[in-house]
């Protein structure tokens, strides 16, 4: 890693790939990006993905958020005080994970297991509420076949769900290969991979909660 | 402990950076200080969008607008703070992939709005459309 620093020198009027950031691995001069830039990307455009699919379901939502067949209309359904909690949790949740990315990188069995306990409890309290909207939704007849408004929020936030449900699992991965492995090169590249899942779906909620809940309870 | 660190080698990530950036042990207060930033206007937006939704103060039909503009800054603060996103000379492949998918989502939502509405505007009410198949 010592030798790339030979490369940082400014040459005047140097060819493409050969200036000032030719010490940058990926530009060609300083040979291919390292594993972890790599690692990085390519879930980086599996997130890119996923996003895109995610705007699939914003738009069918979109579309059907008006066609509510005769049954509840969002404004009925939504409860700003449990999303408020539950946006609480998640970006909570988000900003632990970062914190325990720190922890990784201070190579802190104690802190590191701290953080993602807390990640993964805010996120599990998360789930939980989700769980608890979806149930009382189902008990006072507004189920996803009730009407085409109904099925477009169920998958649309439903699919988020099971994202973070998923993640909760990966996070308790994480947490026993820490544990039983410790921070080897490619332990902490998996980390990488899941911290930058945990933020992409906190995205995707900032989404989900502005744009079908308030806007829902306003229109 | 020595299973947990293998060289500090190992941790020198100073020379290249990706969304989701480790800090190497150097920076950890420097990286805990990105966080915290991230997270005070991280909940600041969030405040300021529900506090939009129940306001009276925002005329009635900019409040919807409103929101979304709070919702898209606040996913630049997330990809910013968070992911670590930059535009860096070795982070520039993830600044054009986001570009691409944000592309990608605005074609398909505004798309799929705009085409629905329209059709839904053209067509013939079902009710009529019953009596003409008669």
């Amino acid at each position: 890693m010592s030798g790339y620093s030979a490369y940082s020198t400014t040459v005047d009027a140097a060819p493409l790939g050969y200036g000032e950031h030719a010490g940058a691995r990926g530009h060609g001069a300083g040979g291919p990006a390292s594993a972890r830039i790599v690692i990085g990307y390519g879930f980086w455009i599996f997130l890119l993905s996923d996003f895109v699919m995610f705007s699939c379901f914003f738009a069918a939502y979109a579309v059907l958020a008006g066609q509510t067949a005769g049954g509840p209309t969002a404004r009925q359904v939504f409860d700003p005080g449990s999303v408020a909690i539950e946006t609480a949790c998640l970006l909570l949740s988000s900003f632990v994970c970062g914190l325990a990315t720190l922890a990784v990188a201070g190579a802190s069995q104690l802190w590191t297991h701290v953080a993602l306990l807390v990640s993964g409890l805010f996120g599990f309290v998360f789930v939980l509420l989700e769980a608890r909207e979806f149930a009382g939704l189902v008990e006072m007849g507004a189920g996803p076949q009730r009407s085409a408004f109904l099925t477009a929020f169920f998958t649309l936030v439903g699919c988020h769900g099971l994202h973070v449900s998923l993640g909760l699992l990966w996070l308790g991965t994480m947490m026993a290969q820490f544990y039983a492995k410790g921070f080897r090169r490619n332990i902490r590249h998996r980390f990488l991979c899941f911290s930058l899942f945990w933020h992409a779906l906190d995205i995707i909620w900032v989404a989900i909660f502005s744009l079908v809940y308030l806007v829902g309870t306003v229109l | 402990m020595s299973r947990q660190t293998e060289s500090a080698e190992e941790f020198a990530f100073a020379d290249d950076s990706a969304p989701g950036d480790e800090a190497s042990t150097a920076d950890i207060a420097r990286g805990l200080r990105g966080y915290l930033v991230g997270l005070f206007l991280a909940v600041l937006l969030t405040a300021l969008s529900f506090w939009a939704a129940g306001t009276h103060l925002i005329y009635g039909p900019a409040i919807p607008i409103a929101i979304a503009a709070l919702a898209f800054a606040q996913m630049g603060v997330h990809l910013v703070f968070f992911l670590h996103i930059t535009t860096a000379p070795d982070n520039t492949n993830n600044a054009m992939a986001l570009a691409f998918g944000v592309l990608i989502c605005v074609i398909i939502v505004f798309g799929s709005a705009w085409i629905m509405f329209h059709l839904n505007h053209n067509l013939m009410p079902m009710n009529q459309l019953l009596q003409v198949q008669r």
